[in-house]
């Protein structure tokens, strides 16, 4: 617990109270009355309503088409599920950027609906939605996934055999067992979309605005502390609101799950319902997921004289990218995988630490913890960002210059998700397993070994796998510190997209690529490892 | 509590291991990237400046050659975030010089009092018209950039129409739904052309000038990327995204970039520029109050005057040197423009009603 608290006072608390301090302070006053002038302002309220309708009907429209997703990934087996599973993550590290410009191809004129119906969905709210469940179809295909899959499907044909119909068996055994990793998923997409930048900015156009988009407005551009202060407080009350709900319905649904191998639980489809749901999932990963990477691959092939590798050729060299980079960019892939990693290890580190504090412990304190974990999702990064440069300037802990600062801005974001993915299936853990190893005379270091080890790997592998999807593609913090000679990809791509000319559009397209690539063999490789050590089950 | 520290241990261990492993790599990135051959700790010198800063190796290890300096480099956001950055931690910098910061955000620099006046030597070769802190010396003029209207030759050849000249070009009818601009209150081209509006129709006019350009179908973007690559359809991205406005707001420098990043390289810049649009946009740089190496910074900012850099700089950054007798390459010279009468206003008038321009005008043209 202790080691939780501390990494999120120093790196966390103690920089955004700071900077919103900055902001609401006059003269070391607290000046709250600026809070009801910024509210009252007519644009600040439209900002508002439209972030908070966008994100539910995002989250909604997630859950509605990944759902069944989790289900077919959870209890199917088909070819190709692996290697499935690992790219519908990749749309989560790629930036937005990049993303914007398929999207644009496939929704915008000249597009794919418009060739075939004449429809466009550039700046309209649509493109914005779709965009969102493109870039969270994972966040809720992992976590509720993960848990459905290690669930015993004998307890629901159990219910069936006692008489209970198809629906109903499914209404009382499983989805009760479901039900907080689809909280958690649901908070986790709704906290994206709320918080969203990139895609409103990019797909919606300046009409559209969210609060993060408004905060990063008033902080970076207008330097008009006072009116983001306000706004990262009402982010701050929104989050809190969701994340006291959140609470609320887990606290009333949490019971010890049998939990098993997710190897035993999946099968090939039985039935004409069965193919039927498992064909439709498959098609809306195409479309939705799969085409939009697709033509970015295209696009990275794509040169003048025909298609070819040219344009992966010259991410080789630094002479061809003199005016741009100091080193090759596909150096920018080694940064990459360099910060990622460390991020990934201090994620697990505070998150699991902090998910096992949680599952120990009772209590008013311990719940507000939890919350506490979560804000950084709702806390814009150039809140942070700007934090971290009035706070962390004296020695010992002038980071200002140093490289940690970019996994440690990273892992405040990994960490939500370790401790979401962890906490349903460790508080799952049936106590009475630990208590009758240790009645056979485990040691406490034993009994965690055979008993919760085994069950939470999974979890932790999850876990791992998103910390590390979400540093790879992190952009908004390392934005801030990357040092020129140091590049990560992400950032090498936005600074090739910054230059007009053939050859940097080109080479921002197959680095794309490339970071798409980095990403899904990384999480192949997780998965792998679990495959490997199922033999322990 | 066992989970808790057996979790502990692994973790910890896995996260020393792993930092050990950056650790390695990054400090031998230090080393090879700085470029030094002496590069003990105190003679490094930090300049922090936005992401748009590059220079090439060569000539920042002529630098270390000539004064035993090595150069490190800060890339903080772009230019606005960058120097927001500067003025939360006035006092206690993270670097010794600042680039970047143009006539648009000159008086924000300078109110909040963020640099130590130096007078750079070889400032009598750097033309006087953009030193507009001549008086007192605080801030250091690098490059000057314009910010224009550029347009796709193939479009308007292909429709035998004239491309566009002027701001009063725009709004005819000859040119509806072709132009494309970056949103002014987040984007500097985008606030450059506003600008640029504003110099040649005055505080008075320009509303009405930003009315008659949306009822001619102006459209707005958020950044420059979008404008150029989605948008624009002379750019290599907009032509692959089959973008259907043969008018953008980007830099006169643009053309030139389209045919150097371009293989092969072709005879004639594909798009160009329309001169009576242009904004100009001066960049300075400054001796960060507070900075640790002074000594070093006051080299830095005599180097980046100096002929060397200057000349290093146009194909690095695509923009133009300050320093007279600073050769351009020929590369500029045949494919791109300078505007003969840039637009220009004061920079303490931006200050003072940057603001509110923005403001109407968003009202106006964006909602």
């Amino acid at each position: 617990m202790a080691v939780p608290v501390a990494f999120f006072a120093v790196f966390f608390a103690y920089p955004v109270v700071a900077i919103v301090g900055r902001g609401l302070k006059d003269g070391g006053v607290w000046q709250f009355g600026r809070i009801g002038e910024v509210l009252s302002r007519p644009d600040i309220r439209e900002v508002l309503w439209f972030t908070l309708w966008q994100a539910l009907a995002s989250t909604a429209l997630t859950l509605l088409i990944a759902l069944p997703g989790a289900y077919v990934f959870a209890r199917f087996d088909f070819p190709g599920k692996q290697l499935l599973r690992a790219v519908v993550t990749v749309p989560f590290v790629l930036p937005t950027v990049v993303v914007g410009t398929a999207f644009l191809a496939l929704l915008g004129r000249g597009g794919f609906l418009d060739d075939l119906w004449g429809v466009r969905l550039d700046t309209t709210v649509w493109a914005i939605l779709l965009a969102h469940v493109f870039f969270n179809y994972a966040v809720v295909v992992r976590t509720v996934g993960g848990l459905w899959s290690q669930l015993d499907p004998r307890q629901e044909e159990a219910a069936r055999v006692l008489g209970a119909g198809r629906f109903a068996a499914w209404r009382r055994v499983t989805l009760p067992a479901l039900a907080p990793a689809v909280a958690a998923a649901a908070l986790m997409v709704f906290l994206f979309t709320f918080t969203s930048f990139g895609v409103v900015q990019i797909l919606g156009g300046p009409g559209f605005s969210t609060l993060e988009v408004e905060i990063y407005r008033q902080t970076a551009q207008l330097l008009a502390l006072p009116t983001a202060a306000v706004l990262t407080l009402v982010q701050f009350a929104a989050v809190g609101a969701i994340l006291a709900v959140h609470a609320w319905t887990v606290r009333r649904r949490e019971t010890a799950l049998k939990l098993v191998d997710p190897a035993q639980t999946a099968r090939r489809p039985r039935g004409a319902g069965q193919w039927a749901l498992l064909t439709g999932v498959l098609l809306t990963v195409l479309v939705l997921i799969l085409l939009p990477l697709a033509i970015l691959v295209e696009r990275s092939l794509d040169l003048p004289g025909g298609h070819g590798l040219g344009y992966y050729r010259a991410l080789g060299s630094a002479a061809a990218n003199s005016g741009t980079f100091l080193v090759a960019p596909i150096e920018a892939i080694w940064n990459s995988l360099r910060y990622a990693l460390v991020a990934t290890a201090i994620a697990l580190v505070v998150g699991g630490l902090a998910a096992a504090a949680l599952t120990r412990r009772a209590g008013r304190l311990v719940r507000g913890f939890d919350a506490l974990l979560m804000l950084p999702l709702g806390v814009s990064a150039v809140t942070v960002g700007f934090g971290f440069l009035i706070t962390l300037d004296k020695p010992p802990l002038d980071l200002r210059t140093s490289w940690i600062l970019v996994p440690l801005a990273q892992a405040l974001v990994g960490v939500p998700f370790v401790v979401r993915t962890m906490l349903p299936v460790l508080r799952a853990v049936d106590g009475r397993l630990r208590e009758a190893a240790a009645v056979l005379g485990a040691s406490p270091l034993r009994a965690w070994r055979e008993v919760d080890l085994p069950l939470v790997r999974r979890a932790l592998l999850v876990a791992a796998g998103f910390a590390f999807a979400v540093s790879l593609g992190e952009f908004g913090a390392t934005v801030f510190i990357a040092r020129p000679d140091n590049p990560t990809l992400p950032v090498a791509v936005a600074r090739l997209l910054g230059r007009s000319g053939d050859l940097n559009y080109g080479q921002a397209m197959a680095l794309s690529t490339i970071l798409m690539l980095v990403c899904a063999v990384s999480l192949l490789l997780l998965e792998r490892i679990r495959t490997d050590r199922s033999g322990e089950f | 509590m066992s989970t808790t520290k057996k979790l502990a241990v692994t973790a910890v261990a896995a996260a020393i291991g792993a930092t050990a492993l950056a650790g390695c790599g990054s400090s031998d990135d230090s080393g090879s990237g700085s470029g030094g051959t002496k590069g003990s700790g105190s003679k490094t010198v930090t300049l922090v400046s936005h992401d748009s800063f590059n220079a090439s190796k060569g000539v920042l290890k002529e630098f270390t050659r000539e004064t035993g300096y090595t150069v490190k480099v800060l890339k903080s956001g772009d230019a606005g975030a960058a120097l927001n950055q500067e003025i939360l931690t006035k006092g206690s910098p993270r670097g010794d010089v600042f680039f970047g910061v143009d006539n648009t955000l000159l008086s924000r620099a300078l109110d909040n009092g963020l640099f130590t006046p130096y007078a750079a030597k070889g400032l009598g070769q750097v033309a006087s018209d953009v030193q507009l802190d001549a008086a007192k010396h605080r801030v250091t003029p690098v490059d000057t950039g314009d910010i224009c209207v550029n347009y796709d030759k193939k479009y308007f050849a292909d429709k035998k129409l004239a491309p566009p000249k002027s701001f009063d070009d725009l709004a005819k009818p000859a040119y509806k739904n072709l132009l494309v601009t970056e949103n002014a209150a987040t984007s500097s081209p985008g606030l450059g052309f506003l600008l640029g509006s504003i110099a040649t129709y005055g505080q008075d006019g320009y509303q009405d000038y930003w009315k008659k350009l949306k009822d001619n179908g102006v459209k707005v973007v958020d950044g420059w990327e979008q404008a150029y690559n989605e948008a624009f359809s002379g750019s290599a991205g907009g032509k692959k995204a089959k973008a259907d406005r043969p008018l953008v707001v980007s830099y006169a420098s643009s053309p030139p970039v389209e045919v150097l990043y371009a293989d092969p390289q072709p005879k004639t810049a594909p798009t160009g520029v329309a001169t009576a649009t242009c904004f100009r946009q001066i960049e300075f740089a400054g001796l960060l109050d507070g900075a640790k190496n002074e000594a070093g910074g006051k080299a830095l900012l005599d180097f980046l005057i100096s002929k060397k850099f200057q000349e290093d700089m146009p194909l690095n950054m695509f923009v133009s040197p300050v320093t007279k007798g600073a050769k351009v390459p020929e590369l500029f010279t045949r494919f791109g423009t300078t505007a003969d009468k840039p637009a220009t206003v004061a920079p303490d008038t931006i200050a003072k009603n940057r603001e509110q321009w923005v403001q109407s005008w968003s009202s106006l043209v964006v909602k």
